[in-house]
């Protein structure tokens, strides 16, 4: 003999709006919670309500952090199991206060949380303090360490917005960040950045591309971060054969059919690009980047070598990134930052241990050495270094 | 014979009149349909073998007419995902003379939608919607097809003036040069119009205006598809107009009497003369596919 009276559809949204607007103050986020968890506390009050919302936002930190930790063996970042994001968020406050700015607290908080946890942080944050955390720490920190945490706390998709736009805008573009993004994120990842560039610069990203390069280039560059490609493991083995003879006559003939090259690399999906570098390396005796070397000064050559090796072997490709940013006398910080922030959560360990068989010499060692102050100390949280 | 007559109207429309032929011909005995036959000149012919043989292109026209109502409520029943995706991939495979769907679509789409129509494509043909017709089309609308169907546009007001003129004069140039090089294959004006917001764009088609005293797309008007591109991004209205009033003649073509029904599934709003659309539809459709057509009509929305 129930004596609940409930609606006969109810809608979880309109429940949590109006949720909301009774708990303002507690409350962060509570479209994200669970629809059985507002239907089981109507009937209960207030007070009820906010205990268990503290409840359901430490479970979903420590929940989140298993989920996020299982699939990704190959990230660096080390996540601690229960996290709290409204204390976080107070942690950042408090290192933020005053006159100076405590660093050490921020890269400890930052440093070991994920992006669905950094993203919680903000919210957070923004709710108890009607302050956008980013900005914040725009304005308390500097130099290459601020440009690293700022875009370390973006989401993934943001940052590569982010990282686009400041590729493209330069005097002279940075063609394989845009080549880089293209490649190496998922179809789906870069839907979501060409939204979150839309979001941010009011303009799509491929005209973006598009009015700031020009000639084959430009028609690699768009052709590249317009693609939405299949998805799928199917492999066409006749058309493997016959786009890689394609391409063969392209890259020999010098007198490049770029329409055919720009047109494959850009729409075929990545498994059946695969097999198409593995077809020419069988039937060329050597594969495709090592042909595509040579004229450094022709761009569109070096730039479709970019393409193909990020295709081929991203993890290759990011440790010689890696590689180029720490060597010799300076360093490419914005490639340093880059990579590591970016792939942190993915494969930067397999990229460590590449990059550690190559030069004999583990990765945190030379960025210890290149780097310093509390750059460096967030690079190496960020490279799994414990401190 | 008022049964032949009626006979001959309920085949006469786009479309057939269910209702009347299954009261003429329901009850119809042997003599009765021999005579409707030898009355029907336009479809039967004496045979010199001793009866009235059937014209070959009348059976194919009248599968066609039946086959209409069941394509429009198939097209309106699919998600609309997959309906663009299976227009564009039909398209795509008939040939040249059916890209104009493709630009129909590409353009006239928002761009969840055309996003959409591009994650629907993957799931039914395990490919990718640009690397289809890149491989497929070799002639020179590839380009522009296939950067189209790519366009994630931005979708919000904000216009650059200025660079909208300067289009206006890119655009300009690449027509004038035709003699020189096919418009549709000009790079800057597949970038323009591949990439730019339809507010951006719109803007660049005012500006073509004032520059050049005549519209853009009166000045594309032997350009196929890329007329196509341009009425679809800056003036819809007109382009769907256009595409209805080739449909709702007498002796419009089989591509015309398709494109009916999908420009009225796919268009959520055809108010370009009060009245105009519904009356025509009286008047040339016929049956079931006409009852289905109106009321798609006058419920205004799909």
């Amino acid at each position: 003999m129930a004596t609940l009276i409930a609606p006969d559809h109810p809608s979880a949204v309109e429940d949590a709006e109006a949720l909301q607007k009774a708990c303002k103050g507690i409350c962060i986020d509570i479209l994200q919670l669970d629809h059985a968890i507002i239907q089981k506390t109507l009937l209960n009050n207030e007070k009820d309500l906010i205990k268990k919302l503290s409840e359901k936002w430490l479970k979903r930190g420590s929940l989140e952090t298993q989920r996020e930790n299982s699939p990704k063996q190959m990230a660096t970042i080390d996540v601690p199991h229960q996290v709290s994001f409204l204390e976080d968020a107070e942690a950042l406050r408090k290192a933020c206060q005053g006159w100076g700015t405590d660093e050490k607290a921020i890269i400890s908080v930052l440093g070991h949380r994920n992006a669905a946890q950094r993203k919680q942080i903000r919210l957070a944050y923004e709710e108890l303090y009607q302050e956008d955390l980013i900005k914040r720490l725009e304005s308390e920190l500097s130099g290459d360490f601020e440009k690293a945490v700022y875009r370390w706390v973006l989401d993934p998709a943001d940052r590569d917005a982010v990282l686009a736009n400041v590729a493209i805008k330069k005097i002279s573009p940075d063609h394989h960040v845009v080549i880089e993004i293209s490649c190496t994120r998922s179809p789906e990842e870069l839907l979501a950045v060409r939204r979150a560039y839309q979001a941010r610069y009011k303009h799509s990203l491929e005209e973006d591309v598009a009015a700031h390069t020009k000639g084959d280039i430009r028609k690699l560059l768009v052709a590249l971060v317009s693609a939405f490609r299949y998805d799928g493991e199917e492999i066409n083995t006749r058309l493997a054969n016959s786009e890689a003879n394609i391409l063969h006559d392209a890259i020999k003939d010098k007198a490049f059919n770029h329409e055919e090259v720009v047109r494959i690399l850009s729409t075929r999906s990545k498994m059946q690009l695969m097999a198409t570098f593995n077809r020419y390396r069988d039937d060329q005796g050597t594969t495709i980047t090592k042909k595509l070397l040579g004229e450094s000064g022709d761009e569109f050559l070096v730039a479709l070598r970019t393409a193909v090796r990020c295709f081929n072997d991203p993890k290759k490709y990011f440790e010689k990134v890696l590689r180029n940013s720490i060597k010799g006398i300076g360093t490419d910080e914005d490639a340093l930052t880059r990579v590591i922030v970016t792939r942190a959560e993915k494969d930067l360990k397999e990229i460590k241990d590449l990059y550690h068989k190559r030069n004999s010499m583990p990765l945190e060692q030379v960025v210890a050495k290149d780097t310093s102050g509390d750059y460096k100390a967030f690079l190496l949280t960020l490279l799994g270094k414990e401190d | 014979m008022a049964d032949l007559e009626a006979l001959i109207k309920a085949f006469s429309g786009i479309g057939v009149d269910e209702n009347s032929l299954i009261s003429i011909l329901a009850n119809s005995n042997h003599e009765h349909k021999k005579s409707l036959r030898k009355g029907y000149s336009k479809f039967f012919i004496e045979d010199e073998n001793g009866f009235e043989r059937l014209h070959q292109s009348t059976i194919k026209n009248l599968k066609l007419e039946f086959k209409r109502f069941r394509d429009a409520v198939v097209l309106s029943l699919l998600h609309p995902w997959e309906r663009d995706a299976r227009l564009i991939e039909k398209a795509m495979k008939k040939g040249p003379r059916h890209y104009s769907v493709i630009v129909e679509i590409a353009c006239t789409r928002s761009s969840n939608e055309l996003l959409g129509a591009r994650k629907a494509y993957h799931s039914l043909f395990d490919h990718s919607i640009e690397e289809d017709l890149a491989s497929h089309i070799k002639g020179s609308e590839r380009k522009l097809l296939v950067a189209l169907v790519s366009a994630y546009r931005y979708e919000g007001p904000k216009v650059n003036d200025d660079v909208a003129k300067s289009e206006a004069e890119i655009l300009s140039n690449a027509i004038k040069n035709a003699d020189k090089r096919k418009p549709i294959e000009d790079e800057d004006a597949i970038m323009i119009l591949s990439t730019r917001s339809k507010p951006h764009l719109q803007a660049v088609y005012e500006h073509y205006n004032k520059i050049c005293g005549k519209t853009i797309t009166e000045d594309l008007e032997a350009e196929g598809i890329l007329k196509d591109t341009v009425e679809c991004l800056c003036t819809p209205a007109t382009y769907f107009t256009r595409v209805l009033d080739a449909a709702l003649t007498v002796d419009a073509d089989e591509e015309s009497k398709k494109a009916l029904t999908r420009v009225i599934v796919t268009q959520k709003e055809l108010r370009e003369k009060e009245g105009y659309v519904p009356n025509k539809i009286q008047g040339i459709l016929t049956g079931s596919y006409k009852d289905f057509i109106l009321g798609l009509v006058a419920r205004g929305e799909n």
